[in-house]
């Protein structure tokens, strides 16, 4: 059978508005994804950790702090020092648009700002991952 | 056949000769059906001295006061605080010279869970989204210019609730301004941060009796002081429709009351002191009618439950605020009406003070031009659009009374089924009120999504327009976090060493028993000791809290 999309869906640092986080986890259940929430106020280390852990594909930040560079440089450098850095980091919140091109550049696969549809993610994943399967099953034909 | 008979028959005519029910239908916010029309023929069964009466007598449908805005328009605050205490001090100061009535204290995200500027959480946070507060020397700072028996501030904080009226009571001392003189208002409403927020350190229990204690003190020293605000904003915000916002809300009250009662004070000793705090959308009617209802429910609660006899124990007084969720990024100047809208449903509803959302609240905190706006639509209300001039206009409307009884009724069922659980603190530690706020906010998401909800310039009449466009946002300075991190450690050099470890040894006592921490907190505080180490000594006696994971 094939493999679902797995999901660590995350609140970092001491923010508590979760009901993005929430609304956002349903549909990617509704998706047909696999999601784990971390619950409230996780560390970078933390995330980090249960993301390896629970061998998820894909780390969701939902983040409304303001806090999200230095969370996301964290977390990021979190990743790679678990030799983790292949899982896909995508980050939603109270985001400026200007901010984007910083975050991509740390290592953050893609950014939802304030209006983003709330299926941007599930188109995004899902496309990325059709890509990357094409990708590998055009490898295993040459 | 009598007149309400011949009523009732001629509405009947009406509709069949107009063929009414052809027309479209339609459904309140509470999803029950809406008519075309409301006559006599709706509200004849209302008795009108039983069940509305005059606004500041029993049963308080139509106002908690007998003149309303007559006397004076409604206190217009803004919620102000980021970086440091001088930064904030210096944007209350630009809001009060602008004709804001009072200031309504943001704190960053450490101070709201007791932490401090230097905890290594804290790095990214301070500041940020409220004012960095450490110790009583931000507190200073903070009032430089600003005399307490002059001003009066609403404390938007829960967990550390006790230890900032510490501070407050600390500094008034400082000033020549004794507790009894101080007014202002303290949220320390720590139950809906387990619901919703996630602002909270303790478990319910301790922080319970920190909420009484804070209300204990505040009944027997300060009278002039509201120790409680009691919050349906937040859960609103998270997603609770207009119903479990107000029925959690009273729940929420009803147990912090008890709690008061088993101190051995009297309802009528601190009823007068309770006030809430709510979020409002932008359904006019439905928004209006509940804040009808809620005065009308309220007052029942507080006489018949809690046998409370002073008339001014009974009063729903709140503060109200358009839902920064109500907003949107897309097309962001639309926000400016959907607040103006909103904002007249409060005024309808019989609000006492309002905080306004600034236009560019999906994106970031405001900058003074966008806080202007914003205090600006509620003085165009107040002085331009004859609002203020009757008491409870929408009263007697066949409509809005069927609604009002509408909402009371469903209201008053919310606050049941929290009583058959065993009240608010068993429903949260079950999870109950998260779910409900979960369901909710998810159902509203996939409306909006299906175009069920119309959100103009989002789901509907969206166009090349509605794409973001370049607007200039509340800049956050990098230098705060160092500028406050310095602050906090020139106080640690500078005070007494030995003074701070014997006040919080003794707090640390203190907590073991079971006397008032407040007096305790205040010399602590006095000492500059800081509000982390403060509640990381509460949290050696307290324990820490861990929430049910609810999605």
């Amino acid at each position: 059978m094939e493999r679902r999309i797995r999901i660590l869906m995350a609140k970092a640092g001491l923010d508590g508005h979760d009901r993005g986080a929430k609304v956002i986890a349903r549909i990617f259940r509704d998706a047909g994804m696999e999601v784990i929430y971390t619950g409230l106020h996780q560390t970078p280390e933390q995330i980090v950790r249960s993301a390896v852990e629970e061998d998820v594909d894909v780390v969701a930040l939902s983040i409304l702090s303001g806090a999200h560079i230095g969370i996301c440089r964290k977390i990021i450098q979190g990743l790679r020092e678990a030799g983790a850095e292949e899982k896909v980091f995508i980050v939603g919140g109270t985001i400026l648009e200007e901010e984007i091109p910083l975050l991509k550049e740390m290592g953050v696969t893609e950014v939802f700002p304030p209006g983003s549809p709330i299926d941007a993610g599930v188109t995004f994943l899902q496309g990325l991952f059709a890509e990357r399967k094409a990708g590998e099953s055009g490898h295993s034909e040459e | 056949m009598n007149s309400s008979e011949r009523m009732e028959e001629e509405v009947r005519r009406w509709e069949l000769q107009h063929r009414v029910k052809d027309l479209p239908e339609a459904q309140n916010e509470l999803g029950r059906p809406v008519k075309v029309l409301y006559t006599p023929a709706d509200t004849v069964h209302i008795d009108y001295l039983d069940k509305i009466g005059f606004p500041g007598e029993y049963p308080f449908t139509r106002g908690v006061y007998p003149g309303m805005y007559r006397v004076r328009p409604w206190a217009m605050r803004l919620y102000a605080g980021f970086g440091t205490a001088e930064d904030t001090n210096r944007r209350w100061k630009f809001l009060l010279k602008e004709g804001n009535h009072g200031v309504a204290c943001a704190f960053d995200l450490p101070t709201q869970l007791g932490l401090d500027s230097d905890h290594p959480q804290a790095e990214d946070e301070v500041g940020r989204v409220g004012l960095a507060l450490d110790t009583l020397r931000d507190m200073e700072i903070l009032y430089e210019g600003l005399p307490l028996d002059q001003i009066t501030t609403s404390f938007n904080i829960n967990a550390p609730a006790a230890v900032i009226l510490a501070m407050y009571v600390a500094l008034g001392e400082k000033q020549g301004v004794p507790p009894e003189k101080l007014s202002g208002t303290l949220s320390n409403d720590i139950l809906c941060e387990y619901v919703s927020r996630g602002m909270w350190v303790f478990a319910p229990e301790p922080a319970l009796r920190l909420t009484t204690d804070i209300v204990e003190f505040c009944t027997r020293r300060m009278p002039r002081f509201y120790p409680f605000n009691i919050r349906g904003v937040l859960m609103r915000e998270a997603g609770a429709s207009m119903v479990q916002e107000a029925g959690f809300t009273f729940a929420n009250a009803i147990a912090y009351i008890e709690r008061a009662l088993e101190r051995g004070l009297h309802v009528d000793d601190f009823g007068r002191r309770i006030s809430f705090f709510m979020a409002t959308g932008t359904q006019i009617f439905e928004e209006a009618a509940r804040y009808r209802a809620a005065r009308r429910l309220w007052a029942r609660i507080m006489k018949e439950r809690f046998g409370a006899r002073d008339p001014a124990s009974m009063l729903f007084r709140f503060t109200g605020t358009v839902g920064g969720s109500v907003y949107r990024a897309q097309e962001p100047e639309n926000n400016l009406i959907r607040g103006a809208y909103g904002l007249l449903a409060n005024v309808l509803g019989g609000v006492q003070g309002m905080l306004h959302p600034a236009l560019d609240e999906p994106f970031a905190i405001p900058t003074e031009e966008t806080a202007r706006l914003a205090l600006r639509t509620q003085q165009i209300c107040a002085y331009e659009t004859g609002v203020t001039k009757t008491v409870d206009p929408l009263g007697g409307s066949y409509y809005v009374e069927s609604l009002t009884d509408q909402l009371e009724e469903e209201i008053e069922r919310v606050v049941s089924v929290i009583d058959e659980m065993g009240g608010a603190v068993k429903a949260i530690q079950r999870g109950y009120m998260q779910q409900c706020i979960a369901d909710e906010a998810y159902r509203a998401a996939l409306e909006e999504r299906e175009g069920k909800r119309v959100i103009v310039g989002v789901n509907r009449f969206q166009g090349p327009s509605s794409a973001p466009r370049k607007m200039s946002f509340h800049r956050f300075d990098s230098m705060t976090w160092e500028r406050q991190l310095r602050r906090l450690k020139d106080v640690r050099r500078e005070r007494d060493q030995r003074a701070v470890q014997r006040a919080l040894s003794r707090l640390e006592e203190e907590a073991k028993g079971s006397q008032n921490l407040i007096p305790c907190l205040i010399e602590t505080v006095k000492t500059y000791a800081s509000i982390g180490e403060i509640m990381d000594t509460l949290k050696g006696v307290f324990g820490l809290y861990q929430e049910p994971l609810v999605i």
